[in-house]
């Protein structure tokens, strides 16, 4: 399993990495990509919408699952990744290089009450053991 | 077996069922009879209906069904009630529903179908699911008045527990169909569709380039209610206006399905391929396997409350297998030229029947054009025409006062290929001899 040390976690497999532009880019976990298999659609938020911490805000849809992406902090989407409509695999291939959508984040201190690496890492295991 | 599982006789494993509703006697059920004396009964019983001329169609509509489409549907490998999913899917079952699917989306000029639903008006409801779903933002829906009355009452149930709002949309009496005028009326309120009937429940023709274009210039999705051997003539909803309606759907038993006292019938949804992650029901794909060979599945299956159980598009997870095979044999039978002639013949038989009224005073009330059915003015209370007709073993139509008081004296009449001249006549003399009756004339 893969574990990134430039960003936070939240226990619902998404990644939180703060932007040089004081945004936040959210995509999942490589332990996610690695549970739902093949993905073969993402349904990303839309531009504008707001979302609360932990609201459920898309979709990432495999061939045996659809499991909802939680916003790891409360904030309004500022982008998405248009790649993802073509070749959701991207987040298969890389899940930590893959961004699924950004937000500009109503607080950004919000992002420390999420795990770091270790701690995401430490949690994981937890559950697998 | 019993003695495996460990449990003490047959009445252990109905021990959840309270005591006072075990034992209950079914004193007024008669004792088993024969399969010979139900043969008997059940002839008897059929040789008193006798043979009847209906011109009634309202929904559900007599068609000749060639006798090799149930002789074909009977076979062992087609004929089961069952719904088999993926696991257990034979290749055969699943490439007929995706012949039928590519039959029903070519009909229809969209992209992509489901297997089916279970009738034309659930399938309304699950199409204004739907459009509230891709809309996202209204959760409104614009109904016709001159929508099918049991349509809109299904619909209105499906989603009542959904806070979807139904905005009725007023006809024009004179037409009989929608109008500019009263579409604007209402245009201030955003809606997430409009829904489109053609023909309409009263068979009269809409205007459904207007229609879809006003719909889409609203911020609306179209979704078109159809009869499926009208397009055989009429254009197809996909090049309905200039971006083609959303979602199509209809009552599908015209094609190969009996009437049989009403049901099982089937629904039929189409939509444009972009919407295709929100359709409800089952959708067979074709793919190919490891080695290359042509093959299909059910797929995009994470719509379905299997995986996506609260969230999914629908809780349907059945479709009419049966009646969609029937159909599908049906329209291989007919084909387009098949199914096009068979139209034909509806809009002539209809044509020549009105003809025929003309001289006995009785005239469509309804001045737009109309396929294989019209509403006819008689002037007198229908009930009792039709009463009179019937000693004539004459279904005369549908008596409009059922739906609503304001359509007292009108009668709904089809003609389908079914008929000749010689029933037109038939059906004319009938009804001119009911009129001289009840107007005191005869």
């Amino acid at each position: 399993m893969k574990v990134a040390q430039d960003r936070r976690y939240a226990a619902t497999h998404e990644w939180a990495r703060l932007e040089a532009d004081g945004s936040v880019a959210v995509g999942i976990t490589d332990h996610a990509q690695e549970l739902l298999g093949d993905l073969v659609f993402v349904e990303t938020p839309e531009v504008g919408k707001s979302f609360a911490k932990g609201q459920a805000c898309g979709v990432v849809e495999s061939v045996k699952a659809a499991s909802d992406i939680y916003a790891p902090v409360a904030g309004e989407v500022t982008a998405v990744n248009a790649e993802l409509s073509g070749s959701p695999e991207r987040i298969n291939e890389d899940a930590h290089a893959t961004w699924i959508f950004k937000l500009r984040p109503n607080d950004p201190g919000e992002l420390a009450t999420l795990m770091d690496a270790a701690a995401y890492e430490g949690a994981v295991n937890a559950d697998q053991g | 077996m019993l003695q495996a599982i460990g449990a003490d006789g047959i009445e252990a494993l109905f021990d959840e069922i309270p005591a006072e509703l075990k034992d209950t006697r079914l004193e007024r059920v008669p004792h088993a009879s024969s399969e010979m004396e139900i043969s008997r009964l059940m002839q008897e019983r059929a040789a008193q209906d006798g043979r009847w001329s209906s011109f009634i169609g309202a929904g559900a509509y007599e068609h000749h069904i060639p006798a090799a489409v149930w002789q074909l549907v009977t076979r062992g490998e087609f004929y089961s009630a069952y719904t088999p999913y993926q696991a257990e899917a034979s290749q055969g079952t699943l490439q007929l529903l995706y012949e039928y699917q590519s039959m029903i989306a070519g009909l229809t000029g969209l992209d992509a179908a489901n297997a089916s639903l279970y009738d034309g008006a659930s399938a309304l409801g699950e199409a204004m699911l739907m459009a509230v779903r891709l809309h996202k933002s209204s959760r409104r829906i614009l109904l016709p008045r001159n929508l099918h009355p049991h349509y809109a009452a299904a619909a209105r149930t499906i989603v009542s527990s959904q806070e979807v709002e139904i905005v009725e949309v007023p006809y024009c009496a004179q037409r009989g169909t929608l109008e500019v005028a009263a579409l604007e009326a209402i245009a201030d309120k955003s809606a997430a569709a409009l829904v489109i009937a053609q023909p309409n429940a009263f068979g009269a023709l809409e205007d459904v380039h207007m229609l879809t274009d006003w719909a889409h210039r609203h911020g609306m999705l179209a979704i078109a209610v159809v009869n499926p051997v009208s397009l055989a003539l009429l254009a197809a909803p996909g090049s309905w206006g200039a971006r083609g309606a959303d979602i199509a759907l209809g009552e599908g038993q015209p094609m190969g399905v009996p009437l049989s006292g009403g049901g099982p019938y089937f629904g039929f949804m189409t939509c444009k391929a972009a919407h295709i992650r929100q359709m409800p029901g089952r959708i067979a794909g074709a793919t190919v396997d490891a080695a290359g060979a042509r093959g299909f599945a059910l797929t995009l299956q994470a719509r379905e409350q299997h995986i996506r159980r609260s969230k999914a598009t629908s809780n349907i997870c059945t479709n009419q297998g049966l009646a969609v095979t029937a159909a599908t044999i049906h329209m291989a039978l007919l084909g387009p030229s098949g199914l096009r002639r068979v139209a034909q013949a509806c809009h002539g038989g209809l044509q020549r029947l009105i003809d025929r009224l003309r001289p006995l005073g009785v005239r469509p009330r309804f001045t737009a054009p109309c396929f294989h059915e019209a509403v006819l003015e008689l002037g007198v209370p229908a009930g009792p025409v039709l009463e009179a007709m019937r000693a004539e073993r004459i279904l005369g139509g549908l008596d409009l006062s059922d739906w609503s008081a304001e359509l007292s004296g009108a009668l709904l009449v089809c003609v389908t290929e079914t008929k000749t001249d010689a029933d037109l006549d038939h059906y004319a003399r009938a009804l001119s001899a009911a009129l001289a009756r009840v107007r005191g004339t005869g």
